[in-house]
């Protein structure tokens, strides 16, 4: 079971490296953001293992909250391109 | 018996997390970067929180599982739609391999206004459309 969480842990952690660089050559502000999206959904995956791992369910109300600001942080990002912010990079 | 199954729904939600982040890197196009990602990783997340259900087995656990679960399926597609169309509003370039792109006759760039393609309106006389198209409708 011990092996299990850690094989998951380090799969995640690999993915959160892939994704972060899409973060860092995406060619434009929309691929960013869609890298921060999932970015911020892999570490609710984290955090839910990381709770299963501590025996600790106060975090997963952290991992909640990560989901709801991810939301409104696309959203706003969202808002921001179509308003005309920058229009490349 | 159970902690295999948990450990099971582990690796498969991490394994999901991963096909995502490896589309979002290899995958050529903002749509079909969202596509992968948006998928996937809500997949992901429910297999993991159904892993960590199992784990616990208790009520108030259940409550904030599901509570996760059900947030990331409302708001995943809501968040994609909306940067998908911020995207292409500001011009993403598509792949080059895109067989369609139904949304390219029907859009005025300068004016931001969609046409259904089924009413035969000139192009750039949409501003009042609806108007006429009300007023039409009342007259006969």
């Amino acid at each position: 079971m011990q092996i299990l969480i850690h094989l998951s842990f380090a799969i995640l952690a690999i993915s959160m490296v892939l994704c972060f660089a899409r973060l860092v050559i995406g060619p434009s502000l929309p691929d960013r953001v869609v890298a921060l999206e999932l970015l911020s959904m892999i570490i609710v995956g984290i955090i839910g293992i990381h709770a299963l791992q501590s025996d600790e369910t106060s975090f997963l109300d952290v991992a909640i909250v990560v989901a709801l600001m991810s939301f409104l942080a696309t959203v706003g990002f969202a808002r921001f391109l179509e308003r005309g912010g920058r229009r490349d990079d | 018996m159970i902690e295999l199954l948990q450990g099971l729904l582990l690796l498969a939600g991490s394994l999901f997390m991963f096909v995502a982040a490896l589309g979002v890197v290899r995958l050529p196009d903002l749509l079909t970067r969202m596509h992968a990602s948006t998928k996937g990783a809500s997949l992901g997340v429910m297999l993991l929180m159904a892993g960590v259900a199992l784990h616990f087995l208790e009520e108030v656990v259940f409550a904030r599982t599901i509570a996760i679960t059900f947030f990331v399926l409302m708001t995943a597609p809501v968040a994609a739609h909306a940067i998908g169309r911020a995207g292409y509003f500001v011009g993403i370039e598509l792949w080059k391999g895109t067989l369609k792109d139904e949304l390219r006759p029907n859009y005025n760039p300068l004016s931001h206004r969609l046409h259904s393609g089924l009413k035969k309106t000139p192009r750039g006389a949409d501003e009042t459309a609806h108007h006429e198209d009300k007023g039409d409708r009342e007259e006969s």
